[in-house]
């Protein structure tokens, strides 16, 4: 297609030739048409074999809201009436800048005076097997949506195609949105745990995720393509951990590569784009570049805002009337109708930083304002996105917000809206009847009252109205009017998981299973954590509380759990670790020494020493040389030890009636009995067993958090002992007869410990906070509810007997023990 | 792309997001790279100014990291303590390019040092 006007051969006018028809290109000679229409003689190239159309509103076309027509930015009549030559479908292969011409595939040879790059990017493809064949594509331009539609409507004989789309970004969701909605069962494969990483953060993330999901789209997060398989086209594509997704259609959505080749070949300077200064001038002085396909400043954009800046200053520069161009700062914003989610700026925070965080689980709203210096430094908002823009707005001007500090996140209309900049008196406004709280439905008048009736805590008003005790989300309120009526007389309320929340150890366990929570940003959007992804004291626990609640189902978090436990080994003080392998009971063999003793030689441990749990401790042990050193003791029979855990450490036993002459039990045998069903479980805190064969207690049975003292005509059981800084000897819960009954109290007991504990408490705080007399409600006095404690143990821990470290020998989670680069210096300077 | 100014250490994809990973400097101390939730990459000398904790081994939240042996929280953009502590970490610049991680060579054998 060319449209060529009359452009006499007389026009002197200097030429300026733009390679690449798209939105910047474009763009820029609208700028410059609007400045000095008459001052160069204009042909465009374009790659592709149509008019200049808006590229972001392919998305719209592919889900059916517009049609190609709608999205039209300059139509021919446009390049018509300007006296603007077009060629397209016939792409520029060369430049010549020492004779100033472009060629064109098709062997067209044109001189410029000034030229204009403009190509935009590349959409990049992920090197796997199968990426050439039918039916893969990109999502860049017109024939894409064309593809895409062609490949739903072959489906819908079928009852509807599959689609896989790879990359769930911006455009991969996009994609497959529009795919969804055009009646294909729709996958989409994402490399990071979170979608669009890069503009939101963990709680956004998770929030579009569930919103994708309920809509029907299957969202696989960490999943890394191994390769497509099909043998004509595509069939399917295949994961790293073997999954098979069967697919009709594969879209690939991974990452654009600013366009340089052209630039490249023709010596100009490229980074990661061509490299052009404040007026989008190359290396070249006769050739200029815009769009994607620059690096400006070190900087190359992937939207379209900067575009429209750049192409500003690149026309003040071609008329000399020089502004530069600065940068530009980025919002983004998903087009899929429904889900609105918003990003600008850096979110990523910092210390430096200060989070504003209002979570509305009930409206499913997440926003979040990050401010530095009593600046608006970046936002991401979830659910309402109303307040983009303003926040936007503050983030460009760098307005001191501190006024405004307090309201900022309800947003501009709140902020502005009628004298309320003082959340104090806004509250104070409000009627009696206003609703304070939506979950339990009670109003401000209700909330007044109780704390008049005495209730002065929050968990008093909590308990006593019920307002805030569910979700959370009036949390503020609540205590806003606790100030207002009491002044200065509010009671601090209990201690709180952490000052991430308002919630304390009960609540979020509480919830966690009313609500059938299950991942920790879950947690955190649902009850309204005031940070984005918690801190190292609520992590942890969160983490612990999910896998108790949902024994086999829960994704443990890695990130969230203390070295140790990621390790599977204990930190020491120079960096290195220490290994302990179980002995069950304390007892050992030959075969087991032996094997301890060539790993010390072996891997050079400075040190092995008995520990005061009756086994072996290896010291000195690299972290790179942790898998190798529990490969070697697996081949010897032998299990972590857990050391390391909020889990079950040892169970100490004393030789018993077996050897000893005062002996009246197997103390032995019980104790490894009880190691056995017990090992590998994960705690609130560490717990600790022993078996003595007698009162004269051997095994210190009386300072453990389980002690089980043997005596003629039974089984003592004891209680929430520890040693450490406060000792505390056990209580007594009963006496049994036989060894069974005490593996049953001992399982029951961990299982209530486990369930009902507050995260890093031991049993001995735990039983003097709840007391000794609940304790034995539970287990001595309710049978069926001891059996069922039991029972809940038992299926949780068939899901935790698995060897940590045999799966680490064979490979697993690798990433935690290798460096990633190993540098010499010397080598590096040869 | 390792240049005279910069150590091409890998891919982003390879440090565990709310992680980190180290890379062994001969004859000195690691450095540690950390990547936050949101994705952002920050490289530290491996060591804690308290005693010298593997800051590499801690748990990374917002933009800090927790030491492992006494829960100093260090500032992944700035090296510093935060909160009463009194300290501070060589940081070395970083930057990504095309998904590869880059390290700042001369920082880099400064902060190893
Ligand atoms: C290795 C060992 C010392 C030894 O060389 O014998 C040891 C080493 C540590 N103990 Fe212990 N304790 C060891 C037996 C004990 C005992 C004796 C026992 O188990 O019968 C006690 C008293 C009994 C008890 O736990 O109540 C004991 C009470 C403590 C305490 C206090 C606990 C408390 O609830 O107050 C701590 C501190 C803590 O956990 O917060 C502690 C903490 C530690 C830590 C984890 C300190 C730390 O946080 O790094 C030490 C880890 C060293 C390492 O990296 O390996 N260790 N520690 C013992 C390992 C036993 C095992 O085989 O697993
Ligand atoms: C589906 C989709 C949705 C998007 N949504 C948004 C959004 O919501 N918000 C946002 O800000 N941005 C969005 N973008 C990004 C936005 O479209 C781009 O930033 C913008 O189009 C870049 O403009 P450009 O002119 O640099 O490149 P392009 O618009 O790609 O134009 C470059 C043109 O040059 C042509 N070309 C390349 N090489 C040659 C050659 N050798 N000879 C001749 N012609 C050549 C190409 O064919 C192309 O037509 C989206 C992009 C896509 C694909
Ligand atoms: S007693 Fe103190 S020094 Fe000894 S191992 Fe336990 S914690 Fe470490
Ligand atoms: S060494 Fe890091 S906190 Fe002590």
């Amino acid at each position: 297609m060319k449209y060529r006007p009359i452009t006499a051969e007389s026009d002197t006018r200097d030429h300026l030739v733009v390679i690449g028809n798209g939105m910047a290109g474009c763009r820029a000679v609208e700028e410059l048409l609007a400045r000095d229409p008459s001052r160069f003689r204009i042909t465009i190239f374009g790659a592709e074999p149509r008019v200049n159309y808006n590229r972001i509103m392919l998305s719209p076309v592919l889900a059916g809201e517009k049609e190609f027509g709608d999205i039209i930015i300059n139509d021919a009549d446009w390049y018509a009436s300007n006296g603007i030559a077009l060629v397209t479908g016939d792409p520029v292969v060369a430049i010549d800048r020492s004779a100033k011409t472009v060629t064109t595939r098709s062997g067209l040879v044109e001189r410029y005076d000034r030229l204009l790059i403009a190509t935009g990017s590349n959409p990049f493809i992920i090197p796997v097997p199968g990426k050439d064949l039918p039916g893969v594509i990109a999502f860049r331009d017109m024939d894409d949506v064309n593809a895409m539609l062609a490949a739903a409507d072959a489906g819908k004989n079928r009852g509807g195609g599959a689609a896989v789309v790879i990359g769930g970004g911006l455009l991969g969701l996009e994609a497959a949105h529009g795919l969804s909605l055009r009646g294909m069962k729709v996958t989409v494969l994402h490399l990071m745990p979170t979608l669009m990483e890069r503009q939101l953060d963990e709680a956004a993330g998770w929030l579009l995720k569930q919103a994708l999901e309920a809509r029907g789209q299957t969202i696989l997060t960490g999943a890394d393509t191994a390769e497509i398989v099909g043998e004509m086209k595509v069939e399917g594509v295949k994961l790293k951990d073997g999954t098979l997704i069967p697919a009709d259609l594969v879209v690939m959505a991974v990452g654009i590569r600013p366009s340089t080749q052209l630039a490249r070949d023709a010596g100009l300077a490229v980074g990661r784009g061509i490299q052009v200064d404040d007026h989008m001038v190359t290396s070249d002085p006769a050739v200029l570049a815009v769009g994607e396909c620059v690096e400006h400043d070190g900087q190359v954009y992937g939207l379209v805002a900067p575009l429209w800046d750049m192409c500003r200053s690149l026309a003040d520069g071609l008329v000399d009337k020089p502004t530069g161009y600065r940068g530009s700062v980025t919002s983004t914003k998903l087009k899929v109708s429904g889900i609105d989610v918003f990003s600008a700026g850096d979110f990523s925070g910092g210390d430096d930083c200060e989070d504003i965080v209002l979570r509305d689980a009930s409206r499913g709203i997440y926003k979040r304002v990050v401010l530095r210096d009593d600046r608006v430094v970046g936002a991401v908002l979830y659910g309402d996105t109303a307040d983009g823009n303003w926040y936007f707005d503050l983030l460009k001007t760098q307005e001191d917000v501190s006024a405004l500090r307090d309201i900022l996140i309800f947003g501009q209309a709140f902020a502005f809206g009628g004298g309320r900049a003082d959340p104090k008196a806004a509250v104070a406004a409000l009627s009696d009847d206003a609703e304070i709280c939506g979950c339990n439905g009670v109003t401000k008048g209700q909330v007044v009252s109780s704390i008049a009736k005495g209730a002065h805590s929050l968990d008093a008003v909590r308990s006593s109205c019920k307002a805030s005790a569910s979700c959370g989300s009036c949390t503020g309120l609540v205590e806003t009017l606790l100030a207002l009526t009491l002044g200065d007389e509010v009671r601090s309320g209990p201690k709180t998981l952490c000052k991430c929340t308002s919630f304390g150890h009960d609540d979020v366990r509480r919830e966690i299973i009313a609500q059938g929570m299950r991942s920790i940003p879950e947690v955190m959007q649902k009850l309204h954590w005031a940070t984005p992804d918690g801190c190292a004291s609520c992590r942890p626990a969160l983490n612990y509380y999910l896998l108790c609640a949902l024994p086999g189902a829960y994704q443990d978090d890695q990130q969230s759990r203390f070295v140790n436990e990621r390790l599977h080994a204990n930190i020491q003080k120079d960096g290195t670790y220490s290994v302990v392998p179980r002995m069950w009971g304390g007892i050992t063999s030959p075969a087991e020494l032996r094997a301890i003793a060539d790993v010390v030689e072996k891997f050079s441990a400075p040190m092995v020493k008995v520990t005061g749990g009756q086994r072996l401790d290896i010291f000195g042990i690299k972290k790179e040389d942790l898998p190798a050193v529990w490969a070697d003791l697996n081949a010897a029979g032998m299990v972590s030890g857990h050391a390391y855990g909020k889990a079950l450490r040892t169970v100490k036993t004393c030789v018993g009636s077996e050897w000893c002459r005062f002996g009246t039990q197997d103390s032995t045998g019980l104790g490894v009995k009880i190691e056995r069903m017990s090992w590998g479980s994960w705690m609130p805190h560490k717990f600790k067993i022993a078996v003595s064969g007698c009162p004269r207690n051997c095994a210190e049975a009386t300072i453990k958090d389980f002690g089980i003292v043997c005596v003629d005509s039974g089984y003592e059981l004891h209680v929430g002992g520890n040693g450490g800084i406060h000792v505390r000897a056990t209580d007594l819960l009963c006496k049994v007869a036989s060894e069974q009954e005490a593996m049953d109290y001992c399982a029951a007991f961990i299982q209530l410990y486990r369930e009902e504990a507050r995260y890093l408490e031991r049993t001995a705080p735990w039983i003097e906070r709840v007391g000794l007399d609940y304790v034995k409600a539970r287990l001595v006095e309710d049978d069926a509810g001891r059996e069922a404690l039991r029972a809940r143990f038992l299926v949780s821990q068939s899901f935790s007997q698995d060897d940590p470290w045999a799966q680490r020998a064979e490979g697993a989670e690798a990433e935690h023990h290798a460096p990633m680069a190993r540098f010499t210096p010397q080598e590096e300077l040869a | 792309m390792t240049t005279a100014e910069w150590l091409d250490i890998g891919w982003v994809d390879q440090i565990p997001v709310r992680g980190s990973r180290t890379v062994k400097v001969e004859g000195g101390d690691d450095i540690a790279l950390f990547r936050t939730a949101e994705g952002k990459i920050f490289a530290l000398r491996d060591r804690c100014p308290h005693k010298h904790g593997r800051l590499s081994q801690g748990i990374v939240h917002g933009g800090a990291v927790a030491c492992p042996l006494h829960n100093w929280r260090i500032s992944l953009a700035t090296g510093e303590a935060l909160g009463e502590d009194k300290g501070c970490t060589p940081t070395v610049p970083v930057k990504i390019d095309g998904g590869r991680v880059l390290l700042c060579r001369a920082s880099t054998l400064r902060a190893a040092a």
